[in-house]
């Protein structure tokens, strides 16, 4: 496999994988529609929960204004890319 | 038995005063250590005792809180060096008294960015990693005037009440996340911080503590070292006061 396809691929894993370990939900639950205050569970709280499991999966810092405007999954996709993450 | 053993600790205002006592009780507790203040040399002087006493030289960062892009350079230089923070002291602090009437809006800010916004900011800060291991403590250093108030401090009063707020606000937050957040609330504490204070005006703050004499920066350090660590691992919101029984 090429090596950005590779990337991208581990990406959207880590991704999904952050999103079920910040939610506590199951992998198999989370998919593109997923967005803050509407989804069950994805509340304040839970959000900080989901902001530390994707600083310390990707290894960034999201940054406060990040923090406030990641509302939904696709959005999550969207911000990581503008600390280096390739999807 | 050493209640800090295998911890990975953060602690501002560490070049002097209660920041200093508690990064050498710290220390000597078996923590590891990240030291944060303004002055390099003061730090390397608490970093070097550390060592001395055979404790780990601790990481150092040259940082004012009150400086948000300092801070947030700070932020990366703390992930740098680890993914792992047990506990958290946010110490540092300023004083910059005046009465009411007399108090200058560059003098709130000052006080209420350094005492009380960069200490909300740090707490933000470590609990997201605190909440990747579902654990952690974080300690502020409030004092008794943010409890009683006092003539002249006006200003760090507020912002000392602040942190009380904060503290309390953040325990409710953090709890579900394992996160402990508590305060102490020392009293008249013989640092470099009440050196100004006339002879006659101590002699009346004297009378008004109990235990008839000021606290020492260790005393607060130890009961500080005692929230960080395990032992008080069902404590949570409250501020603990250090200050002889002069608020009663």
């Amino acid at each position: 496999m090429p090596e950005d396809k590779r990337t991208v691929s581990e990406s959207e894993q880590k991704l999904c994988r952050a999103f079920a370990s910040g939610l506590s939900i199951s992998e198999e639950s989370v998919n593109e529609t997923l967005q803050y205050a509407s989804t069950p569970g994805w509340d304040s709280v839970a959000h900080m929960a989901l902001i530390a499991s994707l600083d310390s999966t990707f290894d960034v810092m999201l940054d406060t204004d990040d923090v406030l405007d990641l509302s939904s999954y696709p959005k999550a996709r969207e911000i990581l890319r503008k600390y280096g993450v390739l999807f | 038995m050493k209640l800090l053993e295998d911890s990975v600790g953060w602690i501002t205002g560490a070049s002097r005063g209660i920041g200093k006592a508690t990064a050498l009780e710290a220390a000597r507790h078996g923590a590891r250590l990240i030291l944060l203040a303004r002055s390099r040399d003061g730090l390397e002087e608490t970093a070097l005792e550390i060592e001395k006493e055979g404790g780990v030289r601790p990481q150092i960062i040259v940082c004012d809180v009150a400086d948000e892009s300092s801070l947030k350079a700070a932020f990366g230089e703390v992930r740098g060096y680890t993914n792992q923070l047990d506990f958290l002291v946010n110490n540092a602090g300023i004083l910059r008294d005046a009465v009411i009437g007399m108090i200058s809006s560059k003098q709130i800010a000052e006080v209420l960015q350094t005492n009380l916004i960069s200490l909300i900011q740090i707490m933000q800060f470590v609990a997201r990693i605190m909440m990747g291991a579902k654990s952690g403590s974080i300690v502020n250093v409030a004092s008794i005037i943010g409890r009683s108030g006092n003539e002249g401090q006006v200003v760090y009063g507020a912002s000392k009440a602040g942190v009380i707020g904060a503290t309390k606000s953040a325990a409710r937050e953090l709890a579900p996340h394992g996160i402990r957040v508590n305060a102490v609330a020392p009293g008249v504490i013989a640092t470099g911080m009440i050196a100004n204070i006339p002879e006659s005006k101590m002699v009346e703050l004297l009378r008004t503590i109990k235990m008839g004499r000021l606290g020492q920066a260790e005393e607060v350090a130890k009961i500080i070292c005692l929230l960080a660590s395990d032992y008080t691992s069902y404590v949570t919101g409250q501020v603990v006061g250090v200050d002889g029984g002069m608020w009663l």
